[in-house]
């Protein structure tokens, strides 16, 4: 039998900010799931599962989550499920909600993800619990600085993203940095962490919350709610470390794309997909991405950045949230990547919204870059490409 | 009962020994399991559909210790795979809902854990929430304890009852292999010894275990074409509690009695039933909860009190009671997982072999 179709039927966030005391873990889910239920038109009692993620759990020091956040999540007396696949873990997570719509065993799933990194130090877990690490832009750099060599790239793509991305959270009341005055003088300027990534660069370390109700195709009917159809989704995962690996276009994220795509019949994704949310924590890894899930060429990725060709108004926008450069609660990360590109083919996303969006993808990456999760959504539930 | 739109079955199963110390790394632990299970299917190891594997990054005291474990698993050429920080039950459970879909065949489902490299009790702790629980230390056993008095002063069971678990459990572990511990017992020698935790003693409380286990699992067509005599997974659910143990009725376990709803428990006999009872009150609990009478055999391998490997513990009752049904030992049964002090989550997957 074939899966049954599944649709983002709703979508909740908070207010992604350095340190959320006003909260407890629980409270800030809380309050991206209220909004997800309340934008699905729905209430706990509509919701048969809930799907959680987040990044490790010594980020904060609570061991398996989901038992003490059951309550606050309306989960008593229902499935609750825990996912863990590193930084791509929002989308992941996202993933194995759809997985549960399509089973035809459930029909509205809560999904959420989140990270509350003041409570702890995410340096420190993001070198495997190792005090003194490189943390994980430590591990990038060296892969960056390949990808500035292989492709022979000017090094001001790397501003260019860290400006453009500031400037379309300008118009995200959720993310967390709103830098209005951001320029490439002052990316250049700012203290340089893991050469050639400087502090603007990188992404922020947030605290924050993000949800989605999901739900079958009959769920969408009623809902009357605007439905983002979840049509094709993909994960893929190798080794962090052997000889011979891509570290610049690491197969996993290759093969991630090509099943992605493979499955809806996308042949020319550049064209066929309207614009894109993909996980870009440090400036680099727009172009990197761009051309690891061919989007772009192999060494042409930079180009489309060059060009505009990725701003708001361009031809193949990417993170018109803002990105993980302007929020990053890591665990809910791409969870907010999927989320967004659905609020794009929803006609949801406000100030930021592509117009006339109709096909978008969500993408996270995790680990050593050996992780990855991607959605394609849909404003049609059979698209014809 | 849910309708399933694809039925799917067990095909191979293994298990470590529920080690007293397992004196290497979780991957080398998990690799000789997955290693068996393809090699008992004959496939290549990259015509696996999908993996998915269930750990706990605590129980190494790292963060990011589940990305090691895919060594044990193999990925290159990249996989498709992905991981829950839960039990490898539940794991079990993501794979089955997975292959509903109907466009993929086959998944490697793993668990595993190693609980002997830190402090079991302090780390469990960390389940409860950070704010009230777990500054004041509220680890498991102490749970455990509340919900034996709990029995006791409800009138629903007695100290004796709970060494009549033990031993029992004890006396059953004698023919299993994997067992950590095993022997004759007797109830009034249980309760002469000293109390842990009153009202519980040592051998009402798990032995501290490190162990793996890992299954392939497959739709019909494909589980024919594997094996030749393949354990259906009829039905799998899982319920969870409130994490306030004051909320609860701990003498009762209202999870447990959706699950079996839901997966039709009584729509059939249950000949067997492998439990998650990791202190010995808890199985009072659940034979109530599940309805069960003398008619099925309850933790015929020893059950959890006699070799406990967290995460891989609840994965390890569906492959205890696959090889019970495949022997011929029991036509249908139930497996149990649990998650959680005080069983605060349940899982139930109902098996059934072919003849």
């Amino acid at each position: 039998m074939a899966a049954r179709p599944c649709a983002v039927l709703g979508i909740g966030q908070t207010k992604y900010k350095r340190r959320r005391d006003d909260v407890t873990l629980d409270g800030l889910v809380r309050e991206a799931v209220l909004r997800a239920l309340e934008d699905a038109g729905a209430t706990f009692d509509d919701i048969d599962a809930i799907v959680i993620g987040k990044a490790p759990d010594a980020l904060e020091g609570v061991m398996m989550p989901l038992l003490s956040l059951c309550d606050a999540l309306g989960a008593i007396g229902k499935p609750i499920h825990r996912v863990h696949t590193a930084g791509s873990v929002g989308a992941s997570t996202s993933i194995s909600a759809v997985n549960l719509v399509e089973s035809g065993m459930y029909d509205t799933v809560l999904t959420v993800a989140y990270e509350k990194q003041s409570e702890g130090n995410a340096t420190w877990a993001l070198s495997g619990g190792k005090s003194g690490g490189q943390g994980a832009g430590g591990t990038f750099a060296p892969w960056i600085r390949n990808y500035i060599a292989r492709s022979k790239a000017p090094e001001h793509i790397g501003w260019m993203v860290a400006v453009k991305d500031r400037l379309n959270a300008l118009k995200n009341e959720y993310a967390h940095l709103h830098l209005p005055d951001i320029s490439i003088e002052k990316v250049r300027e700012s203290p340089m962490l893991w050469d050639p990534l400087h502090f603007l660069e990188s992404c922020p370390s947030s605290d924050g919350a993000a949800a989605m109700v999901l739900g079958n195709d009959d769920i969408a009917k009623k809902s009357g709610r605007p439905p983002a159809w979840v049509i094709s989704h993909a994960k893929r995962t190798e080794f962090g470390q052997f000889p011979g690996r891509d570290t610049v276009r690491p197969q996993a994220g290759v093969e991630c794309s090509e099943a992605l795509y493979r499955k809806v019949g996308i042949t020319n994704p550049r064209e066929q997909i309207d614009c894109a949310e993909l996980y870009v924590p440090f400036s680099w890894y727009e172009p990197m991405w761009l051309e690891g899930h061919s989007i772009a060429e192999e060494g042409e990725g930079w180009k489309m950045t060059d060009a505009g060709d990725t701003e708001l108004g361009g031809s193949f926008p990417v993170n018109m949230s803002g990105g993980v450069l302007s929020s990053n609660p890591i665990g809910a990360s791409g969870m907010i990547r999927c989320l967004e590109a659905a609020n794009q083919v929803r006609g949801t996303a406000g100030e930021y919204q592509v117009p006339g969006a109709k096909i978008s993808i969500g993408h996270a990456y995790g680990g050593a870059a050996q992780y990855y999760a991607m959605w394609m959504v849909s404003s049609e539930l059979n698209p014809v490409f | 009962m849910v309708s399933l739109a694809e039925d799917v079955a067990i095909v191979a199963f293994s298990q470590t020994p529920s080690h007293a110390h397992f004196n290497d790394s979780e991957p080398a632990m998990i690799m000789p399991c997955v290693n068996s299970v393809i090699e008992q299917v004959g496939m290549d190891r990259h015509d696996i559909d999908f993996t998915i594997a269930g750990s706990c990054d605590y129980l190494s005291g790292m963060p990011f210790a589940f990305v090691m474990n895919i060594d044990a698993v193999g990925a290159w050429p990249p996989v498709y795979e992905s991981h829950v920080e839960m039990d490898g039950a539940w794991a079990l459970f993501e794979g089955f809902v997975r292959l509903q879909s109907g466009d993929i065949d086959t998944v490697l489902v793993s668990g595993s854990g190693k609980c002997t490299p830190g402090s079991y009790r302090e780390g469990f702790s960390l389940q409860t929430d950070p704010y009230v629980h777990a500054p004041i230390g509220l680890d498991p056993r102490t749970q455990a304890g509340f919900q034996a008095q709990a029995l006791i002063a409800a009138g629903k069971a007695t100290e004796r009852d709970f060494a009549e678990v033990v031993a029992r459990s004890h006396a059953n572990a004698k023919n299993n292999p994997y067992a950590q511990l095993s022997g004759d017992l007797s109830v009034d020698d249980l309760l002469a010894e000293p109390y842990l935790q009153q009202p519980l003693r040592r051998l009402d409380c798990p032995p501290t275990s490190d162990g793996a286990g890992a299954m392939i699992i497959a739709r019909a067509d494909k589980a024919r074409e594997l094996c030749d005599n393949p354990v259906w997974i009829r039905a799998i659910d899982h319920r969870i509690e409130s994490h306030h143990p004051t909320l609860r009725d701990l003498t009762d376990s209202p999870s447990v009695r959706i699950a079996a709803e839901r997966v039709g428990l009584h729509d059939g006999p249950v000949d067997i039933a492998e439990l998650t009872v990791t202190y010995s009150p808890e199985e009072i609990i659940l034979r109530d909860a599940l309805g069960l009478n003398g008619d099925t055999a309850v933790n015929p391998s020893g059950g959890p009190l006699t070799g406990s490997p967290f995460m891989a513990v609840g994965l390890t009752r569906v492959i205890e009671l696959a090889r019970a049904i495949a022997n011929g030992d029991g036509r249908r049964g139930v497996a149990h997982a649990s998650s959680g002090p005080a069983l605060q989550q349940n899982l139930l997957c109902v098996l059934e072999g072919d003849s």
